[in-house]
C-alpha cells in the first residue's frame, strides 16, 4: 500500500511519515508533497533549456589556444579528436562520454520517462525506475571538461610560448549539465509507481 | 477504507515509490529494500557514527589543506607558471563567464566543506553520547540535499584528463594539494558508503535535546 492511499505523505528527503494534510516536515522541516503535481511541467521546462544551452556549447569553441606560431579554438568534438589524434584513446572515449554520450543519453533517458509517465503507462516500471538512477547518478559527471577547461586555462599561461582560455561554449556547456541535473531532479519517480495503483493498492 | 495504522514513527515510507513499510530490527550486516521498487531503505551501520566523523574531520583537513598549498606546475622553455585550486576556479573569471567561477567555487570547495561541516555538527555530539545540537537535523537535512552539487570526485578526473593533456608539450610537477583533494575523494566516498540515511534520521531523533 502506497502511503498516500494510507492517507499519509513521507519525507522525500528523511523518509519520516506524516499525516496527509501536514505541509512541512516535522524532522527535517522541508516541504511536504504527496505527489509533486508540478513535477512534470518543472521537467520539461528545465530539460528543454538545458537542451538549448547545449546547442551553442557543441558550435563554440571550449578552449582558445595560443602557441608562438598559431592561434586555434577546439570545440568539444574537436577536443575529442585531438585526444585520439595524440594517442590517448581512453581518455578521449572518457571525454566523449562525459561530453556527449551522456549528455545526450539523459536527454532521451528524461524525454522517455516523463513521456511514459504522461501516457500513466504501467509497463515495465522497474527498467524505467532503474534509467531515472542512473540518469540521477551519472549526469552529473559531465562536468568533467569544464573542470578540465578550468584548469588547463589556469594552468597553461606560459606567456608567449603558450596560453589557454575558456571559450564561451564551456558556459553554455555548464549551464546545459546543471538545468538538466535540475530536469532530473524535478522528476518524481513515485509518479512511475502509480500507474496501476488504486486506491486500495 | 479505514485501517488502523501502527504510530507514524514505525513506518517507512519508501521515497522513490511511496510503498509503506513497518520499520524493524534488522540483523547486522544486512539490508532492507523496498518490496516493491528494491530501493535500500535501511542497512545496519551500528557503530558508524564514530567512523563517519572521524572521516569528515580528516576530510574537512585536507580540503583546507587542498585550497592552501600549491596544487600544480608547470614548465616549458625556461617559463613556470604554478597553479592552486582556487587559481582553477578564477579561470573563468573573465566577462560573461564569471557566473561559472562562482558556480565551480561552490561545486569543488565550498559545497564540499559546507556538506562536511553539516555533517560534523549534526553528529558530533552523537559520538560523545550528548545531546543534539539545535538544527542538528536540519543540517543534515542540508548535508544530504547538497550531495548532488558537490563535486569534488568529478573535478580530480577533469584535473587528471587536463594532466595528460598538457603532459606532451610542457614538464607537470604535482604539488601537495594535489594529494590532498585526491585523499578528500577518496575518504568522501568511504564517508557516504557508512551513511544509512535512516539510521541517522533514528539516532538524531533520539538524541534531540
Ligand atoms: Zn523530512
Ligand atoms: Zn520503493
Amino acid at each position: 500500500m502506497s502511503a498516500r492511499a494510507a492517507g499519509l505523505v513521507a519525507c522525500r528527503n528523511c523518509g519520516q511519515v506524516h499525516q496527509l494534510d501536514t505541509l512541512r516536515c516535522k524532522r527535517c522541516d522541508s516541504t511536504l508533497q504527496s505527489r509533486d503535481s508540478q513535477s512534470l511541467q518543472k521537467v520539461w521546462a528545465w530539460l528543454v533549456a538545458g537542451m538549448i544551452a547545449y546547442v551553442p556549447a557543441n558550435l563554440y569553441p571550449m578552449l582558445l589556444t595560443s602557441t608562438l606560431t598559431d592561434r586555434s579554438e577546439s570545440t568539444i568534438i574537436g577536443g575529442v579528436i585531438e585526444l585520439v589524434d595524440y594517442g590517448a584513446i581512453g581518455i578521449a572515449l572518457v571525454v566523449f562520454a562525459a561530453s556527449v554520450l551522456i549528455p545526450v543519453g539523459k536527454f532521451a533517458a528524461i524525454i522517455y520517462l516523463a513521456v511514459s509517465v504522461q501516457r500513466g503507462s504501467g509497463r515495465n516500471r522497474h527498467g524505467r525506475h532503474k534509467a531515472y538512477d542512473v540518469v540521477e547518478f551519472i549526469g552529473r559527471w559531465s562536468m568533467i571538461d569544464v573542470f578540465v577547461v578550468a584548469i588547463l586555462s589556469a594552468l597553461v599561461q606560459l606567456s608567449a610560448i603558450a596560453t589557454i582560455n575558456p571559450g564561451i561554449a564551456a558556459v553554455s556547456f555548464a549551464l546545459s549539465v546543471i538545468f538538466t541535473m535540475l530536469a532530473a531532479q524535478s522528476f518524481d519517480p513515485r509518479l512511475i509507481w502509480d500507474a496501476d495503483r488504486t486506491i486500495h493498492d | 477504507m479505514k485501517v488502523d495504522f501502527p504510530p507514524l514513527d514505525d513506518l517507512v515510507a519508501c521515497p522513490q515509490c511511496d510503498t509503506l513499510h513497518l520499520a524493524a530490527d534488522l540483523p547486522e550486516g544486512t539490508r532492507a529494500g523496498c518490496q516493491r521498487c528494491g530501493h535500500v531503505l535501511m542497512s545496519t551501520q551500528k557503530t558508524a557514527v564514530a567512523r563517519i566523523i572521524s572521516l569528515a574531520l580528516t576530510a574537512f583537513v585536507l580540503m583546507i589543506a587542498a585550497i592552501s598549498f600549491p596544487f600544480l606546475a608547470l614548465d616549458a622553455g625556461g617559463v613556470r607558471n604554478a597553479t592552486s585550486v582556487i587559481d582553477a576556479i578564477l579561470a573563468f573569471r573573465n566577462g560573461l563567464a564569471f557566473p561559472l567561477a562562482i558556480a565551480v567555487g561552490f561545486f569543488i570547495v565550498v559545497l564540499p566543506l559546507m556538506r562536511l561541516g553539516a555533517l560534523i555538527y549534526a553528529l558530533g555530539p552523537l559520538v560523545a553520547g550528548r545531546k543534539a545540537r539545535p538544527g542538528a537535523r536540519a543540517a543534515f537535512g542540508l548535508a544530504e540535499r547538497l550531495r548532488p552539487w558537490s563535486m569534488a570526485e568529478i573535478f580530480i578526473v577533469g584535473v587528471t584528463v587536463a594532466l595528460i593533456k598538457v603532459a606532451g608539450m610542457a614538464a607537470v610537477t604535482i604539488g601537495p594539494a594535489f594529494w590532498a583533494f585526491a585523499g578528500v575523494v577518496v575518504i568522501t566516498i568511504l564517508k557516504d558508503q557508512l551513511i544509512c540515511r535512516y539510521s541517522i534520521w533514528e539516532a538524531l531523533d533520539k538524541a534531540r535535546a
